[in-house]
């Protein structure tokens, strides 16, 4: 009977060749997610089972926390397009440099007239909490229905679509805020929007 | 590969000391490849869930002057509930000016709240529907949704999930009134 001969390779695997995908799949990631940027008004959103994903695209939010309302819109265009109609309509100026730099800017809340100071702020000043009341909303003095608005308009043409929006409620906000700010859209015949919620499991 | 050349033969040169071979010092990339998956998962994992969920909300359009005015809906199909402070809130069906057909009655939100009575409500008014012949898509259980100033955003949205769940198509939001404030108050909830 032959003997069975057994072979004296190393039972070791070489990895390099896994190590090597598993590092270029990791610089992948890294590099394709996308950074959280911090919120001027940081909201603690209601969950919900329902998931339905907000559109990257053509969209503005309104963020609703303490009583105070902060307005962003997407779209770098729209956002320095929107900001020169306001001044048009509140008689502010806006040199082409402050647009640029309002360009940047994700959300805001502030009374147009203070916009320029806000502009001119250093990232961190303009983030700290309490340096931007909200965006005035009543009935004397609704600038968030004009920023909506603008906002609509500008983007209908430059895009030629119906601008979305979204709303993002802090859970403990009492119900008149959103109320005023729902109010504010209907007035504009927008019924359609999205609400902002986090994940939720489905045994809720 | 993660292999170290040695260099065997290099030291007979001189002629001197015989010096026992080395072993191969490959290097174990077992926990570096370990450690590297892992973050890909965490990767992975996080710019999925990350991206912000949403839900749908319709309102109705204004009404304009001249409209015609909308034809009712018949009391028995309607659910009202009243959203109250402290989550929690209070449900009826029917009208205010009586005495509702059912309630008015406290209860809490989500699965151990609302949700059965919703559901009970809804294959009450189907099977009604389907003893008439009625169409059920068109005239199903109509929910109103009355938020008070005491209650709060994560009560509206969660009311507005509990529709999501129930698979109620019909229902709106709909400003309180004095008589809906006086359940809530009767139930000390506002």
């Amino acid at each position: 009977m032959a003997k069975i001969k057994l072979s004296k390779k190393s039972s070791r695997i070489d990895m390099t060749a896994m190590c090597d995908m598993a590092f270029l799949l990791l610089s992948f990631f890294i590099m394709t997610a996308t950074a959280k940027v911090p919120e001027a008004l940081p909201v603690d959103t209601p969950a919900s089972t329902v998931q339905t994903k907000l559109p990257e695209e053509n969209l503005a939010t309104l963020t609703i926390g303490k009583e105070k309302v902060f307005f962003g819109v997407t779209g770098r265009e729209v956002r320095s397009e929107t900001l020169g109609r306001m001044g048009e309509k509140y008689g502010v100026k806006f040199s082409e440099a402050d647009k640029k730099k309002f360009a940047l800017l994700d959300g805001f809340g502030v009374d147009i007239r203070q916009m320029k100071q806000l502009i001119d702020m250093k990232n961190e000043d303009r983030m700290r909490e309490g340096t931007q009341p909200g965006v005035p909303y009543d009935s004397i003095n609704n600038q968030l229905a004009d920023w909506v608005k603008i906002s609509r308009e500008v983007t209908k043409d430059l895009d030629g679509k119906d601008l979305d929006i979204a709303i993002k409620g802090d859970a403990k906000e009492e119900y008149p805020t959103v109320k005023k700010v729902l109010d504010i859209l209907q007035k504009q015949n927008k019924n359609n929007f999205f609400l902002v919620t986090g994940l939720r499991s489905d045994d809720f | 590969m993660a292999e170290l050349n040695t260099g065997d033969g290099g030291g007979k040169k001189g002629g001197g000391k015989v010096r026992s071979k080395k072993s191969n010092p490959s290097v174990d990339l077992t926990a570096m490849v370990d450690l590297a998956f892992l973050l890909i998962t965490f990767f992975i994992l996080t710019t999925t869930l990350s991206k912000p969920q949403s839900m749908n909300l319709a309102m109705p359009d204004e009404p304009k002057i001249d409209d015609p005015v909308p034809p009712e809906t018949p009391a028995w199909r309607t659910l009202t509930l009243v959203l109250g402070s402290g989550d929690k809130l209070v449900w009826y069906s029917g009208r205010t000016d009586g005495p509702p057909l059912d309630g008015p009655v406290v209860s809490g939100y989500g699965k151990t709240g609302v949700r059965d009575l919703i559901l009970n409500k809804k294959a009450g008014v189907d099977a009604k529907n389907k003893a008439d012949g009625a169409d059920l898509e068109k005239s199903g259980i109509t929910i109103i949704i009355k938020p008070s100033k005491k209650s709060n955003y994560k009560n509206l949205v969660d009311i507005l999930d509990e529709m999501a769940i129930t698979k109620v198509k019909k229902y709106a939001i709909v400003d309180i009134t004095d008589a809906d404030i006086k359940f809530l108050e009767d139930n000390k909830i506002y």
